[in-house]
């Protein structure tokens, strides 16, 4: 009996696995999200995936797009890289949505590239990266270093006289091109290189006790030390109660942070954290009518007035808007024609500022050092005079300052200006 | 608290394979190799033939999927092999399957050249941002296709020689051996993970080009590619089958059954053990090895000991020691993971442990076992002491 | 003479009267407030020079208004822009403090007022002068780190203070300090004698401090004499503090080893004596993370006994939550460890998505209570973290505990005998399923004890479980299988080893080495440290 149902369900079962057709096509414009629901980074994109539900939920209440209502398309790619290749390729294929909004870490970024490369399809990235890199369909609305690391250092140099320097990160792509771009730059400013130490740990690593003491001893030589962490998401929780517990203060020795939030703050004991720092383009605690509204919109949408708001959602905020304005502007969603439509457009940022298109798909931002508060708040310290424009390609490091990333006149992402070629994505 | 003996004997109730199938027939294996050899027929006719704007097309979104479960589909037959006909446990298996796809990703890279981001010819793209003069020696020679083939099959086997040569001289056994293999692929992760190593680190190898000339993104590249596996599949499914019907096979279940006694008969049983577990290392290597291409990125999570616990648990669920029950259920239990997290990506881990656990408590012969009509285990207890004669009631 | 009509004589009481609270207000007074008024709308930079002027003032008040500003408790109210000191920072409303008088000066809400803001740069400045006014505190450490604090400006007001402070200081320890801040004053003096016994001084000090300026001296000293004892004084303080640094490294060693032990003594009950493979333990150590805040949210005042009261509760509910599996699902699968793994596996993802669903994906934040915080201070070269101390003195009670249950009770006699031969127990007229149960429970329940170990020394948040699952089971596989001390010894040593390693080879090689050595060593005793013995062992 069972057999019998088995073996009727099996051609079925078999039928839908191989014809793995696309839904029937409806009147609405399908927006994909793309952020990891469950695994180690579930805790940060699931905020992401929720504020793209709330634009999504405030355009369709403005009447929607081009007279059609938005629909979310939502999978969960688990933290898990080949399975992101495999939903953009779901997304984009099966589902035929007109953007996606996703990706967090560099890995699920490089390893859905190839899809949308090939699909041609439209990819926002919100989160701040190592940069080295400029793909025709992605725009970038998170920091490339030199919007976030280059001015925290200067800040460093200037404001609080850092004579020495520890380069913290975890073992990855993110960390070691930012120090390899900082050490460079450091290298330049006429710092020493035994004045400079690097030092890579492991993901998830909370085992600080050797490492804070050796940062203890590299600080007691009696010249200003300061430390630029870019040390991953959850190591930073152990990694400040042991500075917290080793009695070593912001004020002896201050630590600037490229991924320590208001959302990373709000799990944490934030009494070893007052005074250090972390630079971001973006602070809950700016205050300017536009924040504050969104910090309304979003209270009110996830019911919860606890819940904090930070950079990557500006960024998301930004990219929504953007793609909005884009779609407006040329009647139509389709990829190519959005994407030839998005350099050059703006739109104003939650703090006062104006984020634009540039050429190599990055965006213009400002940037912001603010100290921690009790209340896991940022209290801000500096802020950078204008807005900074996004430079994928670094000029300090010998193998990119060559080269420039142009998708209107040059049509390329890695345009050597030495060499005059176009290799990467436009290769020919 | 033995592993699952079934009563010491010459027949094995379970393993219907372990006969003949020339006389008994092999069912399941017949369902397997007939569904490999229609979707090898159908999926070249429903991707290129069938247009794109038809309900029945099949998008290269449906081969790579398809491709991604036969090469799972590989990897639990491997484990099958070891764990259902030999009784070794591998919790670390995926660290075979991952070091043949890095083999690949190796030779994948070489042949991305001057179209890298920083077009550099020789070294890929990692290399030169890491700021490396000239190629490591372990890269030398992966732009040539046969050599990078030999090196997917070498390189596991060579591990799991020199690994299981230790432990099983040591005797190393039971619940010891799968926590170390556990620790070797952990530590593989940790190593790979490195980006000192010249593995690419975290991020891996991706944004591959071209394989022997075709390109990797075409439809028609990936058809050929899911052909092949396919035809891997089938290959080594005939190849287990084989070893496991022949007198070998009978003293490698003899070994599972009762492994002092056996080795009291006479049998080398670690010579026994060592080869079945290289040339299981030899299939997990090989399938990782296609699942690179068509999967289009490798990265050292693919270590990760959750991968390998996964593998098992694929094995478990289709039903172990039936070399077909370890695909399907590789197959199935993908399919599902791939349905629920689009269907319903916020709570599908529940549906996909509570799958577990069911399967385990109800069908402990899985579900081919299911399909057999056996939902409950009739062979009697384990015994809990080598000289009793009598089961122990359970 | 005239005297005063009645009118007059009115007139001058009335002026009196009025002139009188004028002067109680001193000119002092007025002029200390209109500096302090100056903070409200002052630039940092400027803040830190009115900071001084407060400081040269003299007023009473100074000290109470430096450290509210340190510690973030200065305010002006809104409405008046008067200058408040607040009782206690973040509550609401505030208990306002008058600055000039330092007594209570009423109530108001956390809106009215707004908090005078310091940077890092102003908070070291106000810790420097706060420290001068400390030395005269009645308590002996605000005194010792006051007199700390002071090396680092050695001027000649602060060496007075000094020398003042030290005629009637009576702590050794702090007298200590005076004299080796004297010292490090006295190498810059132009006699040589003086010079000398200063390094003779400091040559005792195991301080960094110290050494660094020490070495220094050596580079500009003109004396041989000096300089000779400066050299040896800076070999002499190098060897002890690389002496101090290995007993510290060796510190490390312990408790990232007791760390292991405890996470591992749980599973090495339920793995090695019901031969239990259970995928599922990490998840029960979350579990008992999670109520440690649980507990803490509970109580949110009383954050110091929140974890003495977290220990119990977190024993309970993840002990409750193990013998709910077993009766549900492990109870079906005896004699077959495999499929344990199997549906326990299952079973951490459910557990994993459960938790994710009611208390969101985020981390949790759990706060270290104030008597585990900070360090034991031994000397300048050996500080001892409290909450890893402390933690190590917790895995060494549990680990007791443990062992007793284990030899002494009934419990741990039925449950020994069980795991030797479960045919004669029962045949002995044991319980075995309700032992079963029990033995689950407790495995599961120090799981969750040593889930509160870990919510003070990393993120709660659902994957906690996952980052420790595969060092468990190293640990009981290197120590045996079934055997407590095994995993004592075993937890220990690992954890000492890869401390041992850290530093030469970095955190990940050496956890490689450990894993590597765990493999090999498998290889030589395939049994573990202290493998189990008998005819039932075989077949494990």
């Amino acid at each position: 009996m069972k057999r019998k149902a088995f073996l009727t369900i099996a051609p079925l079962l078999t039928a839908g696995f191989v014809f793995a057709t696309a839904a029937a096509a409806q009147d609405t414009i399908k927006v994909g999200v793309l952020h990891s629901l469950s695994g180690t980074m579930a805790i940060s994109e699931t905020t992401l995936k929720d504020t793209v539900l709330m634009m999504i939920d405030a355009q369709n209440k403005k009447g929607g797009l081009l007279g059609k209502k938005l629909e979310a398309v939502v999978v969960d790619p688990a933290s898990d890289w080949p399975l992101f290749a495999e939903k953009a390729a779901q997304l984009l294929e099966k589902d035929k949505v007109a953007v996606v909004f996703g990706c967090w870490t560099s890995v699920s970024r490089k390893s859905v590239l190839p899809v949308f490369e090939k699909d041609n399809g439209l990819l926002f990235y919100p989160v701040q990266y190592e940069g080295e890199e400029s793909s025709k369909n992605v725009i970038y609305t998170g920091a490339a270093p030199n919007q976030q690391a280059i001015p925290a250092v200067d800040y460093l140099m200037k404001e609080v006289g850092a004579k020495r320097w520890v380069l913290e990160g975890t073992d990855y792509v993110y960390p070691r091109t930012t120090n390899k771009i900082l050490e460079a730059y450091l290298l330049a400013k006429g710092v020493k290189p035994e004045d400079i130490s690097i030092n890579y740990t492991p993901f998830g690593y909370s085992n600080w006790q050797a490492r804070v003491a050796a940062i203890k001893k590299f600080g007691s030589t009696g010249k200003k030390t300061a430390v630029v962490s870019t040390i991953n998401g959850d190591a930073n929780v152990p990694f400040y109660k042991e500075l917290g517990n080793q009695k070593i203060s912001a004020e002896d020795i201050p630590v600037v942070a490229f991924s320590v939030g208001e959302e990373e703050l709000s799990g944490v004991d934030t009494k070893p954290l007052v005074g250090q720092l972390a630079a971001w383009n973006y602070f809950e605690s700016i205050n300017t009518p536009a924040n504050k509204a969104f910090i309304d919109q979003w209270h009110t949408f996830i019911k919860n007035p606890k819940r904090t708001t930070n950079d990557p959602m500006e960024a998301t905020y930004i990219g929504f808007n953007l793609w909005v304005k884009a779609v407006e502007k040329t009647k139509s969603t389709d990829h190519e024609k959005v994407i030839a439509a998005l350099p050059g457009l703006e739109t104003a940022n939650l703090t006062g500022g104006i984020a634009k298109v540039l050429p190599n798909h990055h965006i213009t931002k400002p940037v912001y050092i603010g100290e921690v508060k009790a209340d896991g708040q940022f209290n801000v310290v500096w802020k950078s005079a204008g807005v900074v424009p996004g430079d994928a390609w670094s000029d300090f490091l010998p193998g990119s300052k060559d080269i420039e990333a142009d998708w209107v006149t040059l049509k390329c992402g890695n345009y050597n200006k030495v060499t005059k070629t176009c290799s990467g994505q436009n290769y020919k | 608290m033995s592993d699952e003996k079934q009563v010491p004997g010459l027949w094995s109730r379970t393993t219907l394979v372990a006969r003949n199938p020339a006389r008994f027939g092999d069912r399941g294996g017949t369902w397997l190799l007939g569904l490999l050899a229609a979707l090898a027929i159908a999926v070249p006719i429903l991707n290129q033939v069938v247009p794109a704007s038809s309900a029945f097309h099949l998008s290269a979104f449906g081969i790579t999927l398809i491709g991604k479960y036969m090469c799972y589909g590989m990897l639990a037959l491997a484990l099958d092999l070891i764990w259902g006909y030999c009784g070794i446990l591998s919790l670390g298996h995926a660290a075979f399957f991952s070091l043949g796809a890095y083999a690949m990703g190796m030779y994948l890279m070489r042949q991305i050249g001057r179209r890298g981001v920083y077009g550099d010819p020789i070294l890929p793209d990692f290399m030169v941002f890491l700021n490396y003069k000239q190629l490591p020696w372990f890269w030398h020679g992966f732009n040539h296709f046969p050599f990078a083939m030999l090196m997917m099959v070498l390189v596991p086997a060579l591990l799991a020689l020199v690994f299981g040569w230790f432990a099983f001289r040591s005797r190393v056994t039971g619940v010891y051996f799968s926590i170390i293999t556990q620790a070797l692929t952990y530590a593989l992760m940790l190593a790979f993970f490195r980006n000192d190593m010249g593995f690419g680190g975290n991020n891996g190898f991706t944004d591959f080009k071209e394989i022997l000339g075709f390109d990797l993104h075409s439809d028609r590249t990936r058809v050929v590619l899911l052909i092949i596996t396919a035809a891997m599949l089938a290959a080594c499914y005939l190849a287990c089958r084989a070893i496991v019907t022949s007198r070998a096979g009978r003293v490698v279940l003899a070994i599972r059954d009762a492994e002092s006694r056996t080795r009291f008969l006479g049998y080398p049983v670690e010579s026994f053990k060592l080869w079945l577990f290289v040339f299981s290392g030899i299939v997990a290597g090989i399938a990782g090895a296609l699942y690179v291409p068509q999967v289009g990125i490798i990265n050292p999570s693919e270590f990760a000991p959750i991968n390998s616990i996964e593998a098992v648990v694929w094995v478990a669920v289709g039903g172990r020691g039936t070399l077909y029950g370890a695909v399907a259920g590789a197959v199935l239990v993908n399919y599902a993971k791939t349905y629920l997290t689009g269907a319903f990506p916020e709570v599908w881990l529940y549906a996909l442990g509570l799958l577990f656990v069911l399967v385990t408590l109800f069908l402990p012969h899985g579900i081919t076992g299911l399909l057999r009509g056996r939902t409950k285990d009739k062979s009697p207890a384990p015994a809990t002491n080598t000289l009793s004669a009598e089961p122990v009631e359970k | 003479m005239k005297t005063l009509s009645w009118g007059g004589q009115f007139l001058l009481l009335l002026a009196l009267w009025v002139a009188l609270p004028a002067r109680a207000q001193s000119p002092g007074d007025a002029g200390f407030l209109s500096t302090l008024a100056g903070l409200r709308d002052a630039s940092f930079d400027d803040k830190a020079k009115i900071i001084e002027q407060i400081s040269q003032t003299g007023h009473p008040s100074v000290r109470a208004v430096l450290t509210a500003l340190m510690e973030q408790r200065l305010y002006f109210r809104n409405s008046d822009q008067k200058i408040f000191i607040g009782k206690t920072a973040d509550v609401d409303p505030l208990n306002l403090i008058d600055p000039l008088t330092l007594k209570g000066g009423g109530t108001a809400s956390a809106e009215s007022v707004t908090q005078i803001g310091t940077n890092n740069a102003l908070r070291r400045v106000l810790r420097e002068a706060v420290a001068r006014y400390s030395l005269s505190s009645p308590e002996v450490s605000v005194r010792r780190d006051a007199a700390r604090e002071m090396a680092k400006s050695l001027d000649e007001p602060t060496v007075k203070l000094l020398r003042d402070r030290l005629s009637v200081e009576t702590n050794a320890g702090v007298r200590q300090e005076i004299a080796t801040d004297l010292a490090l004053a006295a190498l810059d003096s132009p006699d040589g004698k003086a010079r000398l016994d200063a390094v003779a001084t400091l040559s005792n000090s195991v301080s960094q401090d110290v050494r660094n300026r020490l070495a220094s001296l050596i580079d500009s000293e003109k004396d041989e004499n000096v300089k000779q004892a400066a050299a040896s004084a800076v070999r002499s303080i190098d060897h002890w503090r690389t002496f101090y640094s290995g007993i510290q490294t060796l510190f490390f060693g312990l408790s990232l080893g007791s760390v292991l032990v405890l996470i591992a003594t749980g599973l090495a009950i339920t793995f090695g004596v019901m031969g239990v493979i259970n995928m599922a333990h990490g998840e029960l150590m979350m579990l008992g993370a999670y109520t440690t805040w649980v507990v803490q949210q509970a109580m949110p005042g009383h954050i110091g006994i929140s974890i003495l009261v977290a220990i119990p509760a977190a024993f309970i509910v993840a002990g409750l939550t193990g013998v709910l599996l077993e009766r549900t699902v492990i109870r079906f699968l005896y004699g077959r460890p495999l499929e344990t793994l199997l549906a326990t596996f299952g079973v951490s993802l459910i557990l994993q998505q459960t938790v994710r669903s009611i208390f969101t994906a985020l981390n949790r934040s759990v706060v270290t209570p104030e008597w585990m915080s900070g360090s034991l201070h031994l000397n300048d070269a050996l500080e001892i973290t409290w909450n890893r101390l402390y933690i190590v003195l917790f895995t060494l009670i549990v680990f007791t505990l443990v062992q007793l249950v284990m030899k002494r009770t009934r419990l741990g006699l039925d449950i020994r005998a069980v795991s030797q031969n479960r045919a004669m127990a029962k045949a002995m007229g044991i319980k075995t399923e309700w032992v079963d149960a029990m033995t689950f429970g407790l495995g599961s329940g120090i799981a969750g004890v040593a889930g509160v170990a870990l919510s003070q020394l990393t993120n709660v948040g659902p994957d906690l479980g996952q980052s420790y699952i595969i060092d468990s089971f190293m640990v009981v596989v290197f120590g045996g299988v079934g055997n407590l001390w095994g995993s004592l010894i075993g937890g220990t040593s690992m954890g000492v080893v890869n401390q041992l390693l850290e530093p030469w080879a970095g955190a990940v090689l050496a956890k490689i080495f450990v894993l590597v050595a765990l493999i090999l060593f498998i290889q030589a005793r395939p049994r573990g440290l202290f493998p189990q013995k008998g005819r039932a062992a075989e077949d494990k």
